[in-house]
């Protein structure tokens, strides 16, 4: 069949173009200044300098790592009930309940995250229902809290679907060994159903915190015009403020800090395996 | 001690549920309001939908967002599969390297793959409009077509292209006689992910458009910067839609499956019959 190798030749070609180029252009901007010309650019860190020596870029990483990590958090814990119910349950009924879960990621996320705009105003559902137990109203849009909620919103069932996956694998014969061998349910789900989900947990923890950490309609919609997160800044280089260096370099400080994160999850999903293992 | 422990898993998945489910019925029952407020429900009335279908800037919204969908799915799905039975094909160097580079659309921040487009259309000194738009659509389709088309073509038999070679057939009538129909099905899961990829692209759509050309996820995003109902009719329309869809590609399968059953008792009552 070597007659259709050939097929693949004009892929190969695009994919250098339209995938591998554009990202060598963002590391060559990115070490680049302003106003030099492509063919006799100078080498620079400036970019990076600029970034890491002024105290509000810094702020900004720093609320963009712990509102990823806070959703992240959120997402496992809230999410993994979620899963491993689904998982439990029989035949017609976990169709229906992962379809329930599936339906709203296919919806628009901006029309989704657009309608926490009306539930959370100071005179939105939320603080209705607080103000007939006397509570409130508590501001609740333009803050972290509005922020967090709508990533958790967007990204939970990222999380759900990759542990349910995971769950599902799970060989049940196992479960039956444990009880035979005399361990509680506590027991059997620390000492077996949680190592075994765990690359499901992984994945899920990726697929949550990229998007999050480089998130920038959510922060815009929902935590307003001030709330500013990296990937604001990065929105605002390019699409305002024209400065397309430093962009490409906030943009490659993301990719660097996502890279080591995920490289972080990875190891210690080894080191949990192991434990599981012994 | 079990029973306690099942209404609590139930409490918690309506809760769950409601969690999920409050916003977009929030949309729907806001969308039909007769006054503009987000919070407060005025009365029911059509004027939003109205007001929406009369909104050029929707309507054209609407109708790239369609063609966009359309065009890309098509181109993608044609060289994704392509690319795919030609790879697979190739020394395991070359897939592999392949394998990797088609994975970094799919694991980098949508926002890095958007600027690296956009740095490298003005490079090219292509205007951002449609073109620029339904090029970066087809760049991250395609990755999705071959992610579900690879272990279709994996699981083919190897002999089974030699075999119609063998037998007179030319190669590409060995291609469409015998390979594509074979991995149809990959073919198509991955024709119907591309085409929600791209229906609902924003990041990577706005960044690389200009010129007006906007899409549905464009629109609701600047429209977003001002209380406007439309959004919500716009919004329960694509609601609505994407619904009935998936339930009617779940319920299908369950129909055709219970018709099947019956055909089969039918037949087994009439050949019972007949002895």
């Amino acid at each position: 069949m070597k007659q259709f190798r050939r097929m693949a030749y004009p892929y190969i070609v695009w994919s250098v173009i339209m995938i591998i180029l554009p990202m060598l252009l963002i590391v060559m901007y990115a070490f680049t200044q302003k106003g030099n010309d492509v063919l006799t650019f100078k080498v620079t860190l400036d970019n990076f300098i600029r970034f890491f020596s002024d105290p509000i870029f810094i702020d900004v990483l720093k609320r963009s790592l712990w509102v990823a990590v806070l959703t992240t958090v959120l997402c496992l814990l809230l999410g993994y009930p979620v899963a491993y119910i689904i998982a439990q349950s029989s035949g017609r009924k976990k169709v229906m309940l992962v379809l329930l879960i599936t339906i709203p990621m296919w919806i628009n996320m901006l029309v989704r995250t657009y309608a926490w705009v009306g539930i959370l105003q100071d005179k939105g559902l939320i603080n209705t229902i607080l103000g007939f137990f006397g509570i409130g109203p508590i501001s609740l849009i333009y803050t972290d809290f509005a922020v967090v909620l709508g990533m958790v919103y967007n990204f939970i069932p990222f999380m759900i679907l990759q542990i349910y996956t995971a769950l599902s694998k799970l060989d049940k014969s196992y479960l039956e060994a444990a009880s035979d061998l005399g361990a509680n349910k506590m027991q059997s789900f620390l000492n077996i159903t949680f190592p075994l989900s765990l690359p499901g947990v992984i994945s899920g923890i990726t697929l949550v915190f990229l998007p999050a950490v480089s998130s920038f309609f959510i922060p815009k919609m929902l935590g307003g015009g001030q709330y500013v997160l990296i990937g604001n800044v990065i929105e605002s280089q390019f699409l305002t403020s024209g400065n397309w260096n430093f962009g490409s370099a906030i943009s490659l400080i993301m990719a660097v800090i996502i890279l080591i994160s995920m490289y972080i999850t990875k190891k210690l999903d080894k080191t949990g395996l192991n434990e599981g293992g012994k | 001690m079990k029973e306690s422990r099942k209404i609590l898993s139930k409490i918690y998945m309506v809760m769950i549920m409601a969690f999920f489910y409050l916003p977009i019925l929030y949309t729907v029952v806001f969308s039909f309001n007769s006054g503009r407020s987000l919070t407060r429900f005025d009365g029911f009335s059509l004027r939003w939908y109205e007001k929406m279908f009369s909104d050029s800037n929707m309507m054209k919204a609407i109708f790239y967002t369609i063609i966009i969908a359309l065009l890309a799915t098509a181109i993608s799905t044609v060289a994704g599969t392509i690319a795919a039975i030609g790879l697979s094909n190739c020394k395991k160097l070359v897939r592999g390297t392949m394998e990797q580079v088609n994975n970094l659309p799919l694991t980098n921040p949508d926002i890095v793959t958007a600027i690296g487009l956009l740095m490298f259309f003005s490079m090219l000194g292509l205007e951002k409009g449609f073109v620029t738009m339904l090029l970066a659509h087809v760049m991250f389709c395609i990755p999705y077509v071959m992610l579900s088309v690879m272990p279709k073509l994996r699981s083919l038999d190897p002999n089974l292209a030699d075999a119609a070679l063998d037998l007179g057939a030319t190669p590409w009538q060995a291609l469409t006689k015998v390979i594509v129909p074979q991995i149809m099905p990959g073919i198509i899961s991955g024709a119907l992910v591309a085409f929600t990829m791209s229906f609902d692209d924003f990041i990577i759509s706005y960044f690389v458009t200009g010129n007006g050309i906007n899409n549905i996820s464009i629109l609701v995003y600047t429209m977003s910067k001002r209380v406007n109902p439309s959004i919500n009719a716009l919004s329960t329309l694509i609601i609505l839609i994407i619904t009935l869809v998936l339930v009617l590609m779940n319920v299908i399968p369950m129909f055709k499956e219970w018709k099947e059953k019956k055909e089969k008792e039918k037949q087994q009552e009439e050949s019972a019959a007949i002895k």
